[in-house]
């Protein structure tokens, strides 16, 4: 009867078949002495720990908790389990990749004039003489840096006022009529076409035009619009649908037109998101490797002319130092090359997403929402 | 002046109070204004012209991809067929390319998709709210990350790291065919670069399905808990059936993007004929082969090459439409709720 009466306070008849408070760390303990033998077993290392680690803990926890609070509680024990694993899981392969970039990137940076020389007239014989000497690697990456921001700039002078005159057809001229129905559709059929096609339709269709082995920057550019176009399409379209209609509206009602209304109204209102959505669409074709390939080829020298000759560029840099490397008995000091141009591109692609958020955050119009 | 009242009337859409409050101002202000909005007629037309014109360039682009594929893979098409492929024919040669990419695809896409709506229901419904948007952007970064620099990291990192899982598959279940024996020595194979796909098919999937989980009523959410449901059967009971449409687009888009990926498998896999088995070098995918390939073609070969590009846009753009379709179904339904 006592022990009833000091109980009952604490647990009620609600909360009797329930965990205690520490069971998910004492379940932890459990697991990570488990994991630790589990993995002795088969060898060990910190990941096949960590592995078994969780799947013990999983087992434990969901084990006691069926034990104690019955199976539907168990289950969701479970799917909380799994969906957390879930996120580690997803996590994993980021985090190795940016950690093997820094690691394999920061030695090829860190060379004098790897950002200032090119490929030009650097060959295998250097490369040998690098790896088996010991001497310094040469060649760099100023000829892809330079055709990376020209064809980029070039893609982004087309698609900006083709997808920004397109996002004001469909949200203010449009009127959900058959045009912009079939620009919508065709638009989110665009955002699916895979980069190679991209890139093949720009090489057939300069082929047709200028004869066959037509291969430039600005073909690469043209490749890279039709990757960009939707994005930019989709994302002002986003950004002009939200600009509050009463701004509209009070320009018309003091007889402004309705040109001037989008020019010097709309578009300054939505400006913050529409620059942040050039800024991701210019992020994701910075990185194109495909389309680049079969459109501007590769170069060694550096070419600032985007309507003559190959171009380089860092992606199809990267690929072809691992693919091709300079020297194919010592392919040490390409592999170099090409991870401290991985680092370049990632930090350029990182650079541009971050200027994306803070323009969208600090200049975002006032909705008065 | 009627004319260019007109013409204002026609550019508003807005009702008719508005229209009347701008055709009586440039009467009552006098000549000045009457002479700019002549000129703001111009205007108008030209500049709805320019959106009309920027709309239609897209349509024409579009169409344009179709027709100068077509044109450039003619030749490929129509050759005796003894000359394509050294003498295999266009048809011998495509079959297995397309098997390839279908069989890279769906395991990428077997790999991912449990992830991805894992991923997802964490950002939406686990995590504390208040972290639960770095979290967004953190899957995010992954799909910002170039999909030569997860090659690169699939063919030195990875693919040497999965070979002693490969070697125990291969002892342990090498009686399913996809999994027959020898493993590959250095991981070069069609699992790695399914592997490396999925991780890049991830955040597309993660980014949409978390979209659709946050659009579920909270009514219905708040009913099924209110009912004694745990967080799991709520998320049974009412996300997941309001979510499904969705989910299956989400994964379809994934799909498209999985089919069309070039750099991650040209890196990645060591190719060669097609084969049942998951863990040995062999099989080859469309978007690889033209990367591989492309270089060093001309005439005739090019042709073929371009012709595989057209096999690739037309099964990508049938996935993605049958997405987009799937969606816009999924955008009436919801526009009810």
């Amino acid at each position: 009867m006592t022990t009833l009466t000091a109980r009952s306070p604490r647990r009620s008849a609600l909360t009797r078949n329930r965990l205690p408070r520490f069971a998910p760390w004492a379940s932890l303990a459990v697991a990570l002495i488990v994991g630790a033998a589990l993995s002795t077993i088969v060898g060990f290392n910190a990941f096949g720990w960590g592995i078994f680690s969780a799947l013990a803990f999983t087992f434990v926890f969901v084990a006691w908790s069926a034990a104690v609070e019955g199976s539907r509680k168990a289950k969701d024990k479970l799917a909380t389990c799994l969906v957390v694993g879930a996120f580690l899981i997803a996590l994993l392969p980021l985090v190795s990749v940016i950690w093997t970039v820094l690691v394999e990137g920061t030695k090829g940076l860190a060379t004098p004039g790897f950002l200032g020389t090119s490929m030009n007239g650097v060959s295998g014989i250097q490369d040998n003489e690098s790896a088996t000497a010991g001497t310094r690697v040469l060649g760099g990456i100023y000829h892809s840096l330079m055709g990376t921001l020209l064809i980029t700039l070039w893609a982004t002078l087309i698609s900006v006022p083709i997808g920004l005159l397109t996002a004001v057809y469909l949200v203010e001229y449009g009127n959900d009529g058959r045009i912009s129905r079939a620009i919508t559709f065709f638009v989110d059929v665009m955002t699916g076409i895979p980069s190679i096609v991209a890139g093949l339709f720009a090489a057939a269709f300069f082929a047709t035009l200028f004869g066959p082995g037509t291969k430039t920057g600005f073909v690469a550019a043209v490749a890279l619009s039709v990757l960009m176009i939707p994005v930019v399409v989709r994302s002002s379209e986003e950004m002009l649908k939200i600009v509050p209609n009463e701004l509209r509206e009070a320009s018309y009602a003091l007889g402004v037109r309705k040109w001037r209304t989008i020019l010097k109204i709309v578009i300054p209102t939505a400006i913050s998101g529409i620059a942040s959505g050039v800024t991701l669409a210019i992020a994701r074709v910075i990185g194109e490797t495909a389309p680049i390939l079969v459109t501007a080829g590769f170069a060694t020298k550096i070419n600032m002319n985007v309507f003559a000759d190959w171009m380089s560029s860092l992606p199809t840099f990267i690929y072809t130092q691992i693919l091709n490397p300079t020297s194919p008995s010592n392919p040490g000091p390409s592999l170099q090359r090409a991870w401290g141009a991985a680092l370049v591109l990632i930090i350029c692609v990182m650079i541009l997403n971050l200027i994306a958020r803070l323009v969208a955050k600090f200049f975002a119009p006032k909705t008065g929402r | 002046m009627t004319k260019a009242a007109d013409e204002t009337a026609h550019a508003l859409p807005k009702g008719p109070e508005v229209t009347t409050t701008q055709t009586k101002t440039p009467e009552q202000s006098g000549g000045t204004p009457k002479l700019s909005s002549q000129g703001g007629a111009a205007g108008d037309r030209i500049f709805s012209g320019a959106a009309l014109t920027a709309g239609i360039i897209i349509l024409v682009v579009l169409c344009a991809v179709a027709v100068f594929l077509v044109a450039q893979a003619f030749p490929a098409l129509v050759a005796p067929q003894d000359q394509i492929a050294s003498g295999k024919g266009f048809w011998q040669y495509i079959l297995p390319l397309v098997v390839g990419t279908v069989i890279a695809a769906a395991v990428a896409l077997v790999i991912a998709t449990p992830i991805s709506i894992g991923v997802a229901l964490f950002i939406s419904h686990y995590a504390p709210r208040r972290v639960a948007q770095i979290l967004g952007y953190v899957i995010d970064l992954l799909a910002a990350i170039p999909s030569v620099v997860f090659g690169a990291w699939g063919i030195s990192f990875l693919a040497p790291a999965l070979v002693p899982g490969y070697n125990w598959l291969a002892s342990t279940l090498g009686w399913i065919p996809i999994f027959s024996g020898p493993a590959s020595a250095t991981g070069k194979t069609l699992l790695t670069a399914a592997v490396v796909l999925a991780v890049m098919v991830i955040p597309i999937i993660t980014s949409i399905s978390r979209e659709i989980f946050l659009q579920t009523p909270k009514l219905h959410e708040e009913a099924a808990l209110a009912l004694g449901a745990t967080r799991w059967e709520m998320i049974r009971m009412a996300v997941f059936p309001f979510a499904r449409p969705g989910i299956i687009s989400a994964v379809m888009l994934g799909l498209g993007r999985a089919l069309g990926e070039t750099m991650a498998v040209a890196l990645v896999l060591s190719s060669g004929p097609l084969i049942a088995s998951l863990i040995q070098s062999g099989n080859q995918t469309i978007a690889a082969e033209i990367a591989l390939n492309f270089p060093e073609a001309s005439g005739l070969s090019l042709s073929t090459l371009i012709a595989a590009g057209l096999v690739l846009f037309v099964i990508t753009l049938v996935v993605n439409v049958i997405a987009r379709w799937v969606i816009s179904r999924h955008k009436e339904f919801s526009g009810a709720n």
